[in-house]
């Protein structure tokens, strides 16, 4: 999922607080979610889970790297420790926008709220909140986490249920669109950016060497996610910091 | 997962009320959901259909769409779709 960050002062009185807005705001967000979220539902299919569990995960998790992640720990009976661990470093970027979308709440949000409005905070989610330039009040904040939340569940449904009902070999095309969603995410920056075509240029050797190399190949699927990205990540933070002000465009 | 997944964007948002200014932590988790991508996918997509050829097809596919600027959906169907065609015609062959 990419995200783009925009860091404006915004004007401390002035509060977007209109559910309407929110659930337009989110509308888009929505239908792109219904592609990834139905491939998610065919991956999960395919992987053996059952429509309701593939629904409940989305429902629960609502994030797609994430999710993708962890359902060959649970499918392939990874341990507990390896899940949460992958989940951990694989969200660890939501850690840093549940910061910045802290500072664009208005401040007669109370704590309960910001219990609930971080459940929504994904990628796509934290970039439209962000791009506001008020404040941003409880009720926009509900319905723009409301309506993608439903293309996540319902494209996740869709897809889990096409999993049972589609030809055999329609699934299997199918199984490369999550995967062509991630390229399309990566490519376009790594174009741009050298430092992340370095990151992923160190990422496909790390994940490469993990997967075909005796020793290291018996790393279950999960560690080898955390130690590859914590590895081309804190190499390239060392050698190519990111400018905090500004743009980060992805 | 789900408790995990929630944790971290909640944790955050509840207790941070300064910016991070930390640039190695901000850089590291600029780079972070890039790395994740690319270790997900490579060498995964190549197993993803069953067969080499097929998946490397999509593959193709999708690096070619997706470095001329296309959609994500466009890049997901469209490289689907020639994951489907490679694998008629091998059925033909």
């Amino acid at each position: 999922m990419f995200y783009l960050v925009i860091k404006k002062e915004g004007s401390e009185k002035a509060v977007q607080n209109s559910f309407k807005k929110g659930i337009t705001d989110g509308f888009p967000i929505c239908i792109g979610y219904l592609s990834v979220s139905f491939a998610f539902g065919i991956f999960a299919a395919q992987n053996g889970l059952s429509v309701i569990e593939a629904v409940l995960i989305s429902m629960t998790n609502l994030t797609s790297a994430g999710q993708l992640a962890g359902v060959p720990i649970i499918c392939g009976g990874g341990s507990l420790l390896e899940l949460a661990v992958s989940q951990l470093v694989i969200n660890s970027r939501y850690s840093l926008m549940s910061v910045s979308l802290s500072q664009k709440l208005g401040s007669n949000i109370k704590m309960l709220d910001r219990f609930l409005i971080s459940f929504g905070n994904t990628d796509e989610i934290f970039a439209v909140a962000i791009s506001n330039k008020e404040s941003l009040g409880k009720k926009y904040m509900s319905g723009l986490i409301f309506t993608p939340y439903i293309g996540w569940a319902g494209g996740t449904l869709l897809g889990a249920v096409a999993g049972f009902v589609l030809p055999e070999i329609v699934i299997t095309s199918l199984g490369v669109a999550i995967y062509g969603m991630f390229i399309a995410i990566v490519t376009p920056v790594l174009k741009e950016n050298r430092a992340v075509a370095a990151v992923v240029v160190i990422s496909i050797i790390l994940s490469c060497l993990f997967k075909f190399l005796p020793i290291l190949s018996a790393f279950p699927s999960g560690f080898v996610v955390i130690i590859c990205a914590v590895i081309a990540s804190a190499a390239m933070a060392i050698f190519a910091p990111v400018e905090s002000e500004g743009e980060e465009n992805a | 997962m789900a408790g995990v997944t929630y944790l971290v964007r909640m944790i955050p948002l509840v207790l941070v009320k300064k910016k991070i200014k930390n640039s190695f932590i901000l850089s590291f988790l600029y780079y972070v959901p890039y790395s994740v991508l690319t270790v997900m996918t490579i060498p995964g997509i190549f197993y993803a259909t069953g067969s080499y050829i097929t998946a490397a097809v999509g593959f193709v596919v999708a690096a070619l769409l997706s470095l001329k600027g296309k959609s994500l959906v466009t890049v997901a169907l469209l490289s689907s779709a020639g994951v489907l065609l490679s694998e008629l015609l091998l059925k033909l062959v």
